[in-house]
């Protein structure tokens, strides 16, 4: 970066450029379009410069990696210490059948198990629940009870491998089945690694995937926080998520400030039930897209390093270091994936990767091609690994810390991102808060608009998408159908039978009973879940004292 | 109130029509759905399927709900329409949403709250747009609530858009009206419509779970008035307690009995009888005038001739109205002599 | 006076992912059409009820599941058995080539699979509400 005088020399270097050099250009070859947007509409202007980085303090803005406020990275030496953690989101059908996967990725060289349920699974609905019917296994593993979960990680060595499971409404009851597992194989629960996303706030907001209303659903996060800090200190209770924001139609500012918006708020309820930030702050993770626009996604991911770091630090008083951190785990962007042409989603995919990495996620999942279709095909899947293997082995991005750190266009970006951030929790605030703006609809409404744009511009030409509105060819994609299986379907039925006919009858009702006291009360849940799960309680069980006791929540109608 | 009949009568009306009507009265849902296309696309039988339909009416307890976009009057009509099936009530529900004046088309979500009671067979619910109508009602929106009047509803619910003069409009149309209020919160000072403190006979103060309401109720409590006897209740109603959705009930059957014994039901059906017969012969002399010659002169000509002041407009206008009635009457009598 | 062409937006089942439903009940609202739109969670026969009451010219599923077959022709199926079926069904979310066919040979009229124009989406709802007579 230049000083004040160079400045001075850039910048009227740069009016004769435009005046001259550039007039002729563009005189004899005009530009291809009157403006060039990012896939988040933003506008890209044709030449950043030292110009735009000018004033700013590289110690204030960007400082070392591994230091305050972490916009270069979260650790001093990145992925010259260790490689992000290569964590492929699966899951279908029975236990049984998940479980083989997990092992396939292990054998292939996966370094992290990512649990993808069920929709019933994800609704607190059990496998023979009524409102489970034609749902089982197909977009996810159905786990309806403990024993689904102890066959589930069959052979797994849970002390050694970490595990992530993507739930939410349920996320207690689904956590409180692996730590009982885990118990039973004299797994000791500190020694447990992983995360649920127990992220309720994007589900109003985004995923849909929502149970109780508001407030109760965040009295069971806050416990997990509780518990989690005290019991299972490895574990992170949430991942704070942007990724489904962004998949349901947000742009990439969007995705940002909502995200972190919810966060903060997260962290305001941890306070507000009385603990201290530093003793869970620690623990909380975050979940972000990796969308096309490689130059975007870099900066929104280091935009929001340092936007939490700062947060965290001056606005919630956090001392420990570690509570500024904001460690992220990245998934490429599904819904960018397409039915036409699906081979030619492998080079998103790769694209997609690419910017996660260079932005500095700790752990990534990327889409297989068939993602269109279906759940993710053996060979697929293979192919969506082997990406991130040949980007960290040889491709060179994982030789030096925030590779594109000092570039003009990224720099700009990255403030432009903040920017944009802040001036959307400033329009929260105004409404009152996060959750009176779900109440408002703002944030659903905010993001349909976004992809009613978006879909405009496919439409008009204005946004091309290859294979879907261009370069268009009339052929039939081959992709290797994957079905679930009616026998795993029978024996997941059969199993449930089974337990509930066998359980001690006597202790499941009664800690049914204590569990609804202490929905009613204000004692930390997580105990009584426990109990729950250990007398053989299912997830429909569990989570129809819950609705007796929370509700259900009900939705603003926007589009 | 009159007694129910059982068939469409009238040998002079078409079989499918009839057919429908009959269907109709027996309580098919499906009729009752073919019945208000009908009449909403305003088709070439929506005349005769109304005179059909119309003496099976006037049963029906119909109560309105006007109130600001966002306020929840759909999720107290769900509750509502649970709580009355309770009581063993059949209900209907017409929603009403605005029409896009850009595209015509619109989007009608009132349904989404109502997802748990569609398939009762107690229950019908219906969505309108506008399409084009000013105010918060459609105007078919009071004959397809006399659809499922003349199909055996007790009770019937609608819901206006909110926005424009619609409480007005639903005011004179139906027994009950019900004004859905929310507290604001921050420290905004609360404003409300001019007129809605004049015609509602029903205040519901809703979310008192998100905020404040005590100032609210206080001051609709100073401002509402008692009329023609009647004192309207305020009611504080939340997604959260049930209890208060009984309030509501209560509420309004207690005014639907005040209407039967104080006179008023039938004052007000006069009323509303007086207005729709105006209403309709506007409409008709509208329609006369516009459609094709009547043999004098066009409307088109008049117009140009009252710029051209060579006319003025109330001379034009009676010279219309001449023309219509004088060719509405020869139409008649040419009628009468063919048999 | 033109008449109004009415379709039924439904989520059936527990699927929440409504982004592609929401665009096209507003493209077919920016095309004239009146959509009801149903919302999530919705069982087959709450749909085929609401199509009943409405009496939509067609109705529009959309499911990203993957539980498709077990919800699409069952639609079809209900609406046969209360003798509506001349409303027009189509579907549409994450369908696997192959139970394309099959969803056809069910009684789903159209599949719209992820990347479909939504010109040609907006084009088979509007013939379909011209062949109903609208």
């Amino acid at each position: 970066m230049a000083d004040a005088e160079d400045l001075e020399a850039v910048k009227a270097r740069l009016k004769t450029w435009e005046g001259t050099t550039l007039k002729d250009s563009l005189k004899a070859l005009p530009e291809r379009r009157k403006e060039f947007v990012t896939t988040s509409s933003r506008s890209v202007r044709r030449l950043y410069t030292p110009l735009d980085v000018a004033g700013k303090s590289y110690s204030e803005r960007l400082g070392n990696p591994g230091e305050f406020p972490f916009t270069r990275g979260i650790h001093p030496t990145m992925y010259r210490g260790r490689l992000w953690t290569m964590r492929m989101f699966s899951g279908y059908g029975s236990a049984e059948d998940t479980n083989k996967r997990f092992k396939y990725l292990i054998e292939h060289g996966e370094t992290g198990l990512s649990v993808a349920f069920d929709m019933p699974t994800l609704y607190g609905y059990d496998t023979d629940a009524k409102e489970a019917k034609g749902e089982f296994g197909t977009c996810g593993v159905a786990v309806s009870s403990v024993e689904d979960m102890e066959i589930l990680f069959n052979a797994i060595d849970v002390a050694r491998v970490s595990t992530s499971m993507t739930i939410n409404s349920p996320a207690s009851v689904v956590w409180a089945m692996y730590l009982a597992m885990a118990e039973k194989r004299d797994v000791p629960w500190t020694k447990l690694r992983g995360t649920i996303q127990n992220d309720i706030l994007k589900e109003y907001e985004a995923q849909k995937e929502w149970i109780f209303p508001p407030e109760p659903s965040m009295r069971l996060v806050v416990d997990t926080f509780e518990f989690g800090a005290k019991e299972v200190p490895q574990w992170n209770p949430i991942s704070i998520s942007g990724y489904h924001i962004r998949e349901a139609g947000a742009t990439a500012g969007q995705e940002l400030a909502f995200t972190l918006a919810n966060g903060m708020e997260y962290v305001r309820w941890g306070i507000d039930r009385g603990l201290r930030v530093d003793d869970f702050a620690p623990r909380l993770s975050f979940f972000f897209n990796a969308h096309n626009d490689l130059f975007e996604e870099i900066a929104k991911y280091r935009a929001a390093r340092r936007i939490w770091a700062r947060e965290m630090r001056d606005t919630f008083g956090a001392k420990n270091p570690r509570s500024w951190l904001l460690r992220t785990h990245a998934q490429t962007a599904g819904v960018s994936l397409t039915a036409q042409q699906p081979e030619m989603n492998i080079v998103r995919t790769t694209i997609q990767a690419l910017a996660a990495v260079l932005g500095g996620t700790q752990s990534l999942h990327t889409n297989s091609y068939d993602e269109a279709y279906q759940v993710p095909g053996e060979k697929a899947v293979r192919i969506a690994l082997r990406t991130q293997q040949i980007l960290a082995h040889e491709s060179g991005v994982a030789n030096t810390v925030d590779p594109l750190g000092g570039s003009y266009y990224l720099e700009a970006l990255t403030d432009e991102l903040e920017e944009e951030a802040y001036r959307y929790f400033d329009r929260i605030q105004e409404l009152g808060g996060v959750i009176p703006a779900i109440r408002k609809g703002f944030f659903q409404q905010e993001i349909a608009n976004s992809a009613y744009r978006y879909q405009m511009e496919i439409e008009d030409k204005e946004r091309i998408i290859v294979g879907v509105n261009d370069f268009v060819v009339d052929e039939q994609p081959e992709v290797e159908p994957l079905k679930v299986s009616e026998a795993s379907y029978r024996a997941q039925l059969e199993r449930l039978k089974r337990m509930r006919r066998t359980r001690d009858s006597k202790k499941h009702e009664r800690a049914l009973d204590r569990l609804r006291r202490a929905c009613d009360g204000d004692d930390n849940t997580m105990p009584l879940i426990l109990d729950a799960v250990r007398a053989r309680a299912t997830l429909g069980e569990i989570c129809d004292v819950m609705r007796e006791v929370f509700g259900v929540w009900e939705e603003p109608l926007l589009y | 109130m009159p007694a129910r009949r059982k068939r469409a009568s009238s040998s002079r009306s078409s079989p499918g029509v009839s057919a429908l009507v009959d269907s109709l009265l027996r309580g098919n849902k499906r009729a009752a759905a073919k019945l208000i296309s009908l009449i909403e696309d305003d088709e070439p039988e929506a005349a005769e399927a109304m005179a059909l339909i119309y003496p099976h009416t006037g049963h029906a307890h119909v109560v309105g709900f006007t109130g600001a976009p966002g306020v929840g009057k759909s999720s107290l009509i769900n509750r509502l329409v649970r709580l009355f099936r309770a009581r063993g009530k059949k209900v209907g529900v017409v929603a009403v949403d605005p029409t896009s004046p850009y595209s015509g088309g619109a989007v009608l979500g009132d349904r989404i709250r109502m997802a748990d009671t569609g398939v009762d067979p107690g229950v019908f619910i219906r969505s309108m747009a506008t399409r084009g109508h000013a105010g918060g009602l459609a105007l078919a929106t009071f004959d397809a609530v006399r659809v499922l009047d003349a199909m055996g509803m007790d009770i019937v619910l609608v819901e206006t858009v909110g926005a424009g003069q619609s409480e007005v409009e639903i005011a004179s149309r139906a027994h009950t009206t019900v004004v859905v209020e929310m507290p604001l919160t921050g420290d905004a000072v609360q404003t409300m419509k001019a007129g809605i403190l004049e015609i509602g006979d029903v205040y519901v103060v809703n979310k008192v779970d998100l905020a404040d309401a005590d100032t609210l109720v206080a001051n609709l409590r100073f401002q509402i008035e008692a009329r023609d006897g009647w004192m309207p209740p305020i009611i504080r109603a939340s997604a959260l307690e049930d209890q208060r959705i009984d309030e509501l009930a209560d509420a309004l059957e207690t005014h639907r009995a005040f209407l039967a014994s104080s006179g008023n039901w039938n004052k007000r059906e006069l009323d509303r009888a007086r207005q729709e017969i105006l209403e309709n012969a506007r409409r008709l002399l509208a329609q006369q005038v516009r459609g094709p010659g009547t043999g004098g002169e066009s409307f088109e000509a008049l117009a140009q001739r009252v710029v051209a002041r060579k006319l003025d407009p109330q001379s034009a206008a009676a010279r219309l109205f001449q023309e219509a009635v004088g060719g509405t009457a020869q139409r008649q009598s040419r009628r009468a002599k063919s048999g | 006076m033109a008449t109004k062409i009415r379709v039924l937006i439904a989520k059936p089942g527990l699927d929440g992912h409504d982004r592609g439903a929401k665009v096209i009940a507003r493209a077919l609202r920016d095309a004239g059409m009146e959509v009801i739109y149903t919302g999530l969670r919705q069982t087959p026969e709450d749909i085929v009820e609401a199509a009943i009451q409405e009496d939509v010219d067609a109705i529009g599923l959309s499911c990203l599941s993957g539980a498709h077959m077990a919800l699409f022709p069952e639609v079809v199926k209900l609406l046969r058995k209360r003798k509506a079926g001349d409303i027009v069904v189509a579907g549409g979310g994450i369908i696997p080539e192959d139970d394309v066919p099959k969803l056809k040979k069910a009684g789903i009229k159209a599949v719209f699979g992820p990347g479909t124009p939504l010109s040609d989406v907006v084009e088979f709802f509007q013939k379909a509400g011209k062949a109903k007579g609208a």
